[in-house]
């Protein structure tokens, strides 16, 4: 049982695995600062005989300083987190060389398209697999996501790839894979009763063995 | 003597009368007339597409090799299997079967549905087994009946029933999405699903002519039209060709 | 200096001639309704909590029979083990009954009814056959809710958030009249608040007593006061979605359905539109009331009473526009992700003002631990905890991975729970006298308060370890996964700390039914506090005040150098005290 994140599986997997971090570092001195502040009064202020409170109605410098440190730092984050955002969720953020893959969402399972030999989604030699998404490692890899019925979510935790499938839309999701392995692939979107085994398995497979992989594949698919 | 000649016409005439009022259809003599015939196809068999159940490995496991999507089954002697034959019409206006009491079962094993079309009376009971032990749902996409969707996550049964007569009622399971039957509510006993060897028989059927209709579900629907009588059995066979 | 006893002096009410009827089944006394809602509410809070072991046990033991689950039908639990539908139906119920029938009418139908006329100095609402509308509405919504778990095919299941088209659609979700009668109830419940709504802002802004300047309002007051706003402007949003949603489901509309020319989305930016406000609502009554019991508790003025007064309003106001960060994931334009993360993080900044003003005013304190101090102190230490999880899901690209997990199950309930539910029992407790004319029990209160604060934090803090790990929401059965089978252990581990914290939960309605009856009589001003309710026997009579009072400082003047005793109260005039310049409101 991981007490962190998962296995980095993926090029974002290290930016998104980062700022988790830094947001870790920032919220954790605030919670420090808190949770022991708040501890120490309570133990030093408690009501004592003959202790007397300090009659104050605050101080206009301490609400300046605890209202513009925590300002200047959200905005910082802000800056931050929407340079990661851009480049992972932008609209021109999928790479040209993409590999295309085409999923289909429905209750409860995956379609999960591959483009075939051409590598050209579209085309005759295109095939649905179900549950099996198999994508090369290094290379980027989009995903076009539709969905049948209901509102469905493709998430793969080790790639920290998430999209809802939605209907009515066609929607893209990119991805570039690094470690070679087999993973999981889950629903992140309540769809119905099944919504719990809308599972797929995901391999991450070296170039030749994609080939490889492709042409079988290829071949049992077709009738 | 006359007057007791007339008592007695009038009460034979009442006896007559009451017995023909209280008269119940007559049961099929002997079990009735039977029709029966076989389902031939012509043309190219189609390949049928090979189910892959590598997500599901309690499946997988239970078949030596691939197994293939059901939709045309096509028999070793060149007959179809799985078609459903029934009568549509013809039965007098107060014939009335009543529902068994034990039901008909549909069994979900090896992720797939055992038998693959079937016949059930209106009010009979369909238990609805699950022995692969794991998620299946069931989803009856009926629409004379009340539709309904039901999951069940372990060995189970569920029993359902129908109230009206609907031909067909497509079941699926949505976690499994090659698993598909068809299911075919009759108010009367009179139907049958052509089997391997393509055959059916339709028995205990009160004298009458009948149109029985034999549906496939992707050849469609044909119908012939058969006179029986006492016990008699006549032959009527179909013939579907591949598309 | 002088003391308090003996300058304080208002003219109670004593002439009540109503039928029992009319004085408590159909009663139009704000302090009645507010007694009302706060039974009915309490008994959802049960409701909601019943549905919540049954959903932990299934996840510490997925497809094992429940204890007494033999009394549920085949239909949700054959031989007592929890069907994939009837969980979805658990978790939408549980969410659905907790904010709608517990915690929003827990802090405003009890508190805004109760509080208001009482520390404005007035005699009653200002509408109060609209207040009785207000109760009974939401009493029939409550109805009609709880008989959607008895329908045929069962209760709606899409989730508290009922993401169309699977709410829309009964071939999608397999519910029928369940899904309609959600969306029934949710309507009538809309309505409730909106009457309720109406009365809190007339009333605090034409009824306050002589010399209650907009600034010299306790802070509950000023929080009841905003989030009246907030559920004005935003529950007709829900009640319009609803009317949608009713539609689709029985008349043929397509709103929702995007087969026929409608959109999915739509339902999601006005559940939403709405949603954001009202988790405000969840909250900012609860901050209100905390902060009357820590200044209080900590014998101190609160520290920064204006900069709180605008951090509530400044919370209220950017809460309307960061309702797009529930829906980062949901294929909207990537640019409006930008733009609700910056209103998003901008907003954790007037929570974090109050928080450090809570500190400050506990800082060089002479703190008193009652119960209700407890439970607030603890509200400030576990709602930065939810409040700091929440930077995270600002954040879109952690987001993206952190959405529809455990994780957002952490923090919704560090601010409902450790906020707003333990401000609750904070609050509770401390008007009770005035309710009721009785204490409850500080020995038991104290059992609650401790062991309820461990129990949740084993319950709750797990969750975030989860949702780190991938787990997602809604899962009936998680060791489906193989990468989430070893979490296990965890999900147990939690069910079993539920199950204790669900059990401690006794204690508190044992500890309140129980000193209706026989608590200790409860004398004027128990907590020794300043606010206008205290000048009041207890309980407070009907109509309050013969003649209302006189408001002479602001409701935090504890340790003042002006007074003998540790408080003085609004309403004691002290020699060095002029009468306000402001006339009494007509008629009173």
């Amino acid at each position: 049982m991981h007490w962190w994140l998962p296995l980095k599986g993926s090029t974002f997997a290290g930016e998104v695995d980062g700022l988790f971090l830094a947001i870790t570092i920032i919220t954790g001195i605030a919670f420090v600062l808190v949770e022991v502040g708040l501890i120490w009064f309570v133990v030093k202020y408690r009501q004592r005989p003959g202790q007397k409170a300090f009659y104050t109605h605050g101080n206009t410098r301490a609400e300046v300083i605890w209202t513009t440190i925590p300002a200047v730092t959200m905005v910082a984050l802000g800056l931050i987190s929407n340079h990661y955002w851009v480049k992972i969720k932008g609209r021109h953020s999928v790479p040209a060389n993409a590999y295309p893959i085409a999923i289909h969402a429905k209750q409860f399972e995956w379609q999960v398209t591959y483009p075939g030999a051409d590598g050209q989604l579209g085309t005759p030699d295109d095939f649905t697999v179900r549950n099996q998404l198999h994508v090369p490692v290094g290379r980027p890899v989009v995903v076009h996501l539709s969905s049948e019925d209901v509102i469905h979510s493709f998430f793969v935790p080790v790639f920290r790839v998430k999209q809802d499938a939605v209907p009515g839309m066609d929607i893209n999701a990119w991805f570039q894979a690094t470690v070679p392995g087999t993973y999981e692939l889950g629903c992140a979107e309540l769809c119905g009763l099944g919504h719990y085994r809308m599972r797929a398995q995901v391999v991450v497979h070296t170039q030749d063995d994609y080939d490889a992989w492709m042409k079988q594949a290829a071949q049992e698919a077709s009738p | 003597m006359r007057k007791l000649g007339a008592v007695a016409a009038t009460g034979a005439v009442l006896a007559l009368a009451l017995a023909a009022w209280t008269r119940q259809p007559s049961p099929p003599a002997q079990g009735g007339g039977t029709i029966s015939g076989k389902v031939k196809f012509t043309g190219t068999k189609p390949a049928m597409p090979k189910i892959d159940m590598t997500e599901e490995p309690k499946c997988k496991a239970k078949y030596q090799g691939v197994p293939t999507e059901e939709t045309v089954v096509v028999n070793a002697n060149g007959t179809l299997a799985n078609v459903f034959v029934y009568v549509k019409s013809g039965l007098p206006g107060s014939y009335t079967a009543p529902a068994p009491a034990g039901p008909v079962t549909l069994d979900q094993d090896g992720c797939r549905y055992h038998p693959h079309v079937l016949g059930i009376q209106v009010g009979q009971g369909l238990a609805i087994k699950n022995s692969d032990g794991i998620l299946h749902n069931i989803k009856a996409k009926a629409k004379a009946n009340r539709p309904f969707n039901i999951s069940q996550p372990s060995v189970m049964t569920s029993t359902k029933t129908f109230d009206k007569p609907e031909v067909m009622v497509p079941l699926e399971c949505n976690v499994h999405g090659w698993m598909h039957a068809w299911l075919g509510v009759l108010p009367h006993p009179f139907f049958g699903v052509s089997g391997a060897d393509g055959s059916f028989t339709l028995k205990g059927l009160p004298p009458g002519t009948y149109t029985i209709e034999a549906w496939h579900e992707r050849y469609g629907a044909q119908t012939a039209s058969v006179t029986v009588a006492g016990s008699e059995t006549k032959t009527a066979d179909f013939s579907f060709a591949a598309k | 200096m002088t003391t308090v006893a003996a300058t304080a002096h208002t003219t109670p009410a004593h002439h009540d001639d109503r039928s029992f009827i009319r004085k408590y089944i159909f009663s139009t006394d704000h302090k009645i309704i507010g007694i009302q809602f706060l039974f009915v509410s309490l008994f959802f809070l049960l409701v909601g909590g019943l549905l919540a072991m049954q959903m932990r046990w299934q996840l510490a033991y997925p497809g094992q029979p429940m204890p007494g689950g033999g009394i549920l039908p085949e239909s949700m639990a054959p031989g007592g083990v929890i069907l994939p539908e009837y969980y979805i139906q658990l978790v939408t119920m549980h969410g659905t009954f907790m904010v709608f029938f517990a915690i929003m009418p827990l802090l405003v139908g009890v508190f805004a009814n109760f509080l208001i006329p009482l520390k404005i100095g007035t005699h009653d609402m200002a509408f109060p056959r609209i207040n009785m509308w207000s109760f009974w509405s939401f009493f029939a919504a409550g109805l009609v809710m709880l008989s959607s778990l008895f329908v045929p095919d069962g209760a709606a299941r899409a989730g508290w958030t009922m993401y169309a088209p699977l709410s829309a659609r009964h071939d999608y979700s397999g519910a029928s009249l369940g899904q309609e009668l959600w969306s029934v109830s949710i309507i009538l419940v809309g309505l409730s608040s909106i009457l309720g709504s109406l009365n809190y802002i007339t009333t605090i802004i034409n009824n306050r007593a002589p010399g209650m300047t907009w600034f010299r309002l306790p802070l509950s007051v000023w929080s009841l006061f905003i989030t009246a706003i907030l559920g004005l402007l935003a529950l007709p949003v829900l009640s319009g979605a609803a009317i949608m949603l009713l539609f689709d489901q029985i008349i043929g509309t397509h709103f929702f359905d995007p087969g026929a020319g409608g959109q999915a989305l739509l339902w999601q930016h006005l559940f939403w539109f709405f949603g954001h406000p009202e988790v405000y609502i969840l909250i900012l009554p609860a901050m209100g009331m905390v902060s009357d019991i820590i200044a209080n508790g900590s014998r101190k003025p609160i520290f920064g009473y204006h900069s709180m007064v605008f951090a509530i309003i400044a919370i209220a106001f950017l809460g309307w526009i960061v309702w797009g960060h529930h829906m980062f994931m949901s294929g909207m334009n990537p640019t409006l992700g930008s733009s609700f993360m910056v209103s998003t993080l901008v907003i954790a900044v007037p929570s974090a003002v109050k928080v450090f003003n809570w500190m400050g005013t506990m800082w060089r304190g002479n703190i008193r631990f009652h119960v209700p101090m407890l439970n607030a102190v603890a509200f400030v230490a576990m709602f930065a905890i939810g409040g700091l999880s929440g930077i995270y899901m600002a954040a879109t690209p952690v987001d993206m991975f952190i959405h529809d997990t455990y994780f957002i199950v952490a923090h919704l309930h560090y601010v409902l729970f450790g906020g707003s539910l333990f401000a609750l029992f904070g609050a509770i407790v401390y008007w009770y006298p005035k309710m009721f004319g009785r204490m409850m029990s500080e020995r038991w209160g104290k059992v609650h308060f401790w062991l309820t604060f461990v129990f949740y934090n084993l319950v709750f803090f797990p969750m975030h370890i989860l949702g780190m790990g991938g787990m997602m929401r809604r899962l009936y059965d998680p060791s489906q996964y193989k990468f989430l089978q070893p979490y296990q252990p965890m999900n147990v581990f939690i069910s079993i700390s539920a199950f204790l914290l669900f059990a401690t939960q006794l204690i508190f309605f044992v500890n309140f039914w129980w000193s209706l009856k026989k608590g200790k009589l409860a004398p004027q001003n128990p907590w020794h506090d300043n606010g206008l309710e205290w000048s009041l026997p207890s309980p407070a009579p009907h109509g309050n005040w013969e003649k209302v009072p006189t408001v002479y400082r602001g409701p935090y003047e504890f340790s003042s150098p002006q007074a003998a005793e540790d408080y003085l109260p609004q309403y004691t005039k002290l020699p060095t005290d002029r009468e306000p310049a402001r006339a009494p409101v007509a008629g009173h």
